[in-house]
């Protein structure tokens, strides 16, 4: 492993740690969840980034997207979990994976000057952003919400089915992703003049 | 836990994608940041919705959100195989056949 990386991932584990005991004092055992999954989120996505090879980053979107799945159910959402589960990790991720099968490794293409130039930029914003909105916005949260028991997954099926609720919506997606998937296949597949092509090129 | 810790992690989440589309020169990471992208405003809509009570709208609109990413994804990488097929590299500015 490369010193930038020794470097790179002691940070991340003390980070982690530092987040783990922040949760805890902050929130007990819900902030102890929030700052594993938070942990889980940022560290996959900055992986990603750091990594040189494309499959390592596709693999540390996992983490993402697990954390993510996460959130979700510390916010009692159960059944957006589980479809971030079965659609992000399952689905979305095996997609990217068999893109980067198709596709030659470059491992000169990642500049360390350009990933830590971009992570400065963007964290230096993000941190004045998150500044400026802390000091002044005033969230639309209500302080009388009922407290959310038990899973609402029945309660977003029946919205999915009634004609005054979210029917056309659903179908209408459905629609989306059947072309969508059709066009897809359209557009990946060979073409009769490809191979003729591809030999021409060699011979 | 608040809703402005979710809101940082999203916010953090959302630059972090940035992040991988600017800097990266490689297609994939485009489609690896607009999933990170996407996947900073579902944990927005869920968590607003959570923090306003017992509504479903929040939660419906990430589902049709997840659900349009499952299209693109897919695509997205049939493109990526084009480009790939015609262009023999994966790097975003090389595919400039407009450009002429």
């Amino acid at each position: 492993m490369e010193n930038s990386s020794k470097i790179f991932y002691a940070v991340l584990a003390l980070a982690f740690l530092a987040g783990q005991g922040w949760g805890m004092a902050t929130g007990g055992v819900e902030g102890l969840a929030f700052a594993l999954f938070a942990s889980l989120t940022i560290g996959g996505a900055l992986m990603c980034i750091w990594e040189r090879s494309v499959v390592r980053s596709a693999f540390s979107l996992l983490a993402t997207f697990s954390g993510i799945a996460g959130f979700f159910v510390l916010l009692h959402s159960d059944y957006l979990a589980m479809a971030q589960l079965l659609i992000y990790a399952g689905g979305i991720l095996a997609l990217l994976l068999f893109g980067v099968m198709l596709t030659p490794p470059d491992l000169g293409e990642r500049k360390l000057p350009r990933v830590l130039t971009g992570l400065g930029v963007f964290g230096a914003g993000f941190a004045w952003v998150s500044l400026k909105v802390a000091a002044t916005a005033k969230w639309a949260v209500r302080d009388d919400a009922p407290v959310e028991v038990g899973t609402n997954a029945e309660r977003i099926g029946l919205g999915f089915l009634r004609a005054d609720q979210y029917v056309v919506p659903f179908e209408l997606a459905a629609v989306v992703l059947t072309v969508a998937l059709v066009a897809a296949v359209y557009i990946a597949r060979r073409r009769p003049g490809d191979l003729v092509d591809r030999e021409g090129d060699a011979a | 836990m608040g809703l402005e810790a979710y809101i940082a992690v999203s916010a953090a989440l959302f630059c972090l994608g940035v992040v991988a589309i600017v800097v990266r020169r490689n297609v994939l990471y485009v489609l690896f940041g607009i999933e990170m992208i996407l996947n900073a405003a579902n944990i927005n809509f869920v968590a607003f919705n959570h923090f306003q009570g017992g509504g479903l709208e929040g939660r419906m609109f990430a589902i049709f959100t997840i659900i349009l990413a499952a299209a693109e994804a897919a695509v997205a990488l049939a493109i990526v195989l084009n480009i790939f097929h015609l262009f023999n590299s994966v790097k975003p500015s090389e595919a400039d056949l407009l450009r002429e």
